[in-house]
């Protein structure tokens, strides 16, 4: 069975989908999308990395994008330029050189558009084993630092005074987030891959009341998003990545509805 | 050595800055187990700073602070939430530890919110809030509780019985107090120890004491000071504008 591609990306895409839903939570709540989009699009950079040096790409995404994040704490201690300044230009930078490194390894056929908006074709069984390895992985962590970081993300200041660490976590989580777009980066692409951390966890927000509930919710629309594109990326023989974020907007959409509905009740 | 055994946090000649300009340097205090240390000063001498110095939050400090418990409720005196995330009363209550419904409820009804429990945080009026804040910091049965301005916003009715529940968590629980307040009369009826804080210790000492000292006077007025003394003082130093001492 898994032979047939379209099953492998479907088993692919359902692993990422389980994982993307509570990280992609807490990158709305912590406002991370344009760190999330900094990281992705450093990701370029690994890959080029694994192409030529013959490295595992996951591998290689995963120590360029950890080397990105670690980067940018150290230009926010040293610099006076605000945030959104250095994410702009670490993304950027990151980005072009890895298209310019791509130019200098004129031996290596690349697809670039699979590269960027993901590719169903090119996932493996060795892809289904880090997908759902790394991501069990991922999820774990993310279970033991559920407290600290949730609490910092309320508030800060009660969960230092009340002794739960949140700089730890905050910089664990930073790891995670270097590691999902690592895996996720073959289904979706390393431009859409914010997307997919962000769109079922905003549709999440919509319709739950509790951040239990949105982070089940967020992963339910993961899941439907990917199931969803994938069908429609093989009916219409479009892009897995593009089809899969276009599903989740699909769903935002329907869960603006419920909104609506809600104001309505509250007036 | 047996009242040392009871100290839960000890700030030795304690400061911080930020940005080359001191918010409060040289202070000394400790809390100890069963007892309320209260700081109160006018805006901007530091009392918050203090507080968050005694807890951690403010790493590169002068001087030292020991801290000798990890079981610290907090009221800080602004906070900041988020209203993107969906937290319900329920929710936060349970932000910095895991709690079983009877704690819950119990630290709510204590507080008068129980009523609130299923309600979304952002919906609630700024006092329930307060309430529910205090409730948060009690429930989890704290060692050491630090309340920053904890009745801010709270009717008035509602304030004299926060400050009754204060004293009488301090009693049952035996936990030590920090407490940040404006109401002098609380200040002086139910405290152990205050300390006066201008940027830096104007004076420190049992209610009595510090009414009687000229610089709490100079601070809060004669008014304030005649609250429980009539005794008189003079000065001997001023504040600049610029936060420096002068002597007369």
């Amino acid at each position: 069975m898994l032979d047939d591609f379209f099953i492998r990306a479907l088993i692919a895409g359902i692993g990422v989908a389980i994982v993307t839903g509570p990280l992609g939570c807490f990158v709305v709540w912590r406002r991370l999308s344009y760190f999330g989009d900094t990281l992705a699009h450093s990701a370029l950079l690994g890959v080029t990395l694994a192409y030529s040096m013959e490295f595992n790409i996951a591998f290689s995404v995963f120590i360029i994008s950890s080397l990105i994040a670690l980067t940018l704490i150290q230009l926010q201690k040293r610099t006076n330029l605000p945030g959104d300044a250095l994410l702009g230009l670490l993304a950027h930078s990151s980005l072009a050189v890895g298209l310019v490194v791509i130019g200098f390894l004129s031996f290596i056929r690349f697809d670039i558009m699979g590269l960027l908006f993901g590719d169903i074709l090119a996932v493996t069984v060795n892809d289904l084993l880090i997908i759902w390895i790394g991501g069990a992985l991922i999820l774990l962590v993310l279970k033991l630092i559920w407290k600290p970081l949730f609490a910092s993300t309320v508030n800060y200041e009660l969960a230092e005074a009340e002794g739960l660490n949140p700089d730890r976590a905050k910089a664990i989580f930073t790891i995670l987030m270097a590691a999902i777009i690592a895996i996720s980066i073959k289904m979706v692409g390393l431009l859409l891959i914010t997307g997919m951390l962000i769109i079922p966890a905003a549709m999440a927000r919509n319709i739950s009341s509790s951040p239990q509930k949105m982070v089940i919710y967020s992963i339910i629309g993961g899941l439907l998003s990917v199931i969803l594109g994938l069908f429609s990326s093989l009916e219409f023989n479009t892009a897995s990545g593009p089809s899969i974020i276009a599903a989740s907007l699909f769903l935002f959409i329907l869960s603006l509805l419920n909104i609506k509905q809600s104001i309505k009740l509250k007036n | 050595m047996g009242s040392d055994q009871n100290i839960l946090v000890k700030l030795n000649k304690a400061g911080f800055s930020l940005n080359n300009k001191w918010l409060v340097r040289g202070v000394s205090l400790q809390v100890e187990k069963g007892k309320i240390v209260t700081l109160i000063g006018p805006n901007g001498s530091g009392k918050s700073t203090t507080a968050k110095i005694a807890l951690g939050i403010y790493k590169k400090i002068d001087g030292s602070v020991e801290k000798y418990t990890n079981k610290v409720g907090y009221v800080p005196q602004k906070i900041s939430i988020d209203w993107t995330l969906p937290l319900r009363v329920n929710d936060f209550m349970v932000l910095t530890e895991s709690l079983d419904k009877e704690s819950i409820d119990e630290a709510l009804s204590l507080t008068g919110v129980i009523h609130l429990k299923d309600k979304n945080l952002g919906d609630l009026s700024g006092g329930e809030f307060q309430r529910v804040l205090l409730a948060r910091a009690i429930s989890k049965k704290p060692e050491l509780l630090v309340l920053d301005e904890p009745v801010q916003g709270v009717d008035f009715t509602g304030e004299i019985a926060l400050y009754e529940l204060i004293k009488k968590i301090s009693d049952e629980l035996n936990c030590g107090i920090l407490l940040i307040s404006h109401d002098l009369h609380t200040v002086m009826s139910a405290t152990d120890h205050v300390v006066c804080l201008n940027g830096h210790v104007c004076c420190s000492g049992s209610p009595m004491d510090v009414a009687k000292n000229n610089e709490y006077k100079a601070l809060f007025g004669e008014q304030a000071s005649q609250i429980l003394s009539r005794y008189e003082h003079r000065h001997d130093h001023v504040h600049t504008s610029e936060g420096e001492i002068k002597k007369n």
